[in-house]
């Protein structure tokens, strides 16, 4: 990106150029070829992301003790946050044993791979892809519909979620396709959209503030004054960035534990 | 906007619709959630609930084990105290028991001793009544000689005036008397 951008720069002289898709585009500058695909910098941020929650996991429970040491105890606290809080609390103490391990992974690879967008030479977020935040949605859809076919059977199942209890049926006709929609249809795609949107515009925004302020400078004038200005509020937008990040993972894993759990559950 | 358009046409490459669908995108994303997924469940989530439940068991087990120490303790308690009130009881009864056959050994020897100065007051009386027996019978024979005596006396001297008898009398009554001072033991209480 921020080599596209200084060719941008050096070519256009003393035009401004706005930070746009191009921005996420990689597909032009490839890190290395595998083959006949070009393996860009997102793809490589993906199966690092998956190895770093990995080591760290794994670090943590390679000598498991009652007594926790140091880093057992943040990898069980990290663990115990999104098993309690999010599976637990959400699902219920019945059956949220076995989605654990699909929300735990689920959790912790959105957050470093959000978290990527702050780590220097790193710099940006892996679900400004919006590709790969199709995938997790496309897989979120699965398995909640899976286990609510699975639980309900399928005919049980779509009654579960498109016919509302407690209202007159003169009003199913309206509210089917209405409550169809929302829980099978748009649930996926608000899922994706949401985290893709926030990481992409946080990550514009940044662009925007430091590259323009670095433009600023070098208009001169009180491009002086406003440069450093654009700057500080880069640095302030960063730190944003950094609570963005954790609860677009947050609410990814909590609206994947409710929707387990609203597939899971008896009554509407 | 204008600009970044033309160029990147310029670079050879249109500008890209940022929500468009990169299938290798979405593949690997799946494929590394996919491994990633199968690597926690299979390493990581069994080892933290081994330990959750280790732990767990550990409090409980810590728990259960302190409960029946304590119970082991109460009941040890219990048998001390039992023991303590068992023993007191023991000692006063002894004590009570050291009372009585104090008290039964003094009544014993106060009996003993009443008998005993019964038995010598009684002996005293019989020795006695022994040595006065004895001193009546002889003085029943030693009267008999001296009013003989006497009356041989009384005979033998005229009794003409009073004076004269009673200086016989008298006479006769010290003689008696040196002869109870030289003859011991005989004399009349």
């Amino acid at each position: 990106m921020t080599t596209t951008f200084g060719i941008a720069m050096a070519e256009s002289g003393d035009e401004f150029v706005p930070p746009g898709p191009n921005s996420f585009d990689f597909s032009a500058v490839p890190l290395f070829h595998l083959g006949e695909y070009a393996v860009t910098k997102p793809l490589v941020q993906l199966l690092l992301g998956g190895l770093v929650v990995f080591l760290f996991f794994y670090a943590a429970t390679r000598r498991v003790s009652l007594v926790p040491g140091r880093m057992q105890f943040a990898g069980e606290s990290a663990y115990g946050m999104v098993r309690n809080s999010i599976g637990r609390d959400i699902i219920g103490s019945h059956d949220f044993q076995r989605f654990v391990p699909y929300l735990v992974t689920l959790f912790f690879f959105i957050l470093v791979n959000n978290v990527m967008a702050s780590v220097p030479l790193v710099q940006f977020p892996t679900f400004s892809r919006a590709s790969m935040a199709y995938a997790l949605a496309a897989l979120s859809w699965v398995i909640y519909n899976a286990v609510g076919i699975k639980k309900h059977g399928l005919l049980g199942y779509l009654k579960l979620q498109t016919v509302p209890s407690g209202v007159t049926p003169l009003m199913y006709p309206l509210l089917v396709p209405l409550e169809f929609f929302s829980n099978i249809v748009v649930r996926p795609v608000t899922l994706a959209l949401r985290l893709f949107a926030n990481m992409f515009a946080g990550h514009l925004l940044l662009i925007l503030f430091t590259t323009g302020g670095l433009y600023l400078i070098e208009q001169g004038g009180i491009g002086y004054v406003a440069g450093p200005l654009a700057w500080v509020l880069a640095i302030a937008i960063a730190f944003l960035e950094l609570l963005v990040q954790f609860l677009q993972a947050y609410v990814f894993t909590l609206l994947n534990a409710m929707y387990i759990s609203g597939a899971l559950a008896d009554e509407h | 906007m204008q600009n970044v358009i033309i160029r990147a046409e310029e670079g050879g490459h249109a500008p890209e619709n940022p929500l468009g669908f990169v299938p290798v995108e979405f593949a690997t994303s799946l494929v590394v959630f996919g491994l990633l997924l199968f690597a926690i469940w299979k390493f990581v989530v069994p080892r933290f609930e081994k330990t959750f439940a280790e732990r767990t068991e550990a409090i409980e087990g810590g728990l259960s084990a302190a409960e029946t120490k304590q119970a082991e303790a109460d009941a040890k308690l219990a048998e001390l105290e039992k023991q303590l009130a068992d023993a007191r009881h023991e000692a006063a009864r002894i004590r009570e028991e050291a009372r009585e056959q104090g008290a039964q050994i003094v009544a014993e020897m106060r009996e003993q001793a009443q008998a005993e100065s019964s038995r010598i007051v009684e002996h005293g009386k019989t020795q006695i009544e022994a040595e006065r027996q004895q001193a009546v019978t002889s003085l029943r024979a030693e009267v008999g000689a001296l009013a003989t005596t006497l009356a041989g006396r009384i005979v033998g001297e005229s009794l003409d005036d009073e004076a004269r008898q009673s200086r016989v009398v008298e006479r006769f009554l010290a003689d008696l008397e040196a002869d109870g001072s030289t003859s011991t033991g005989s004399g009349v209480n």
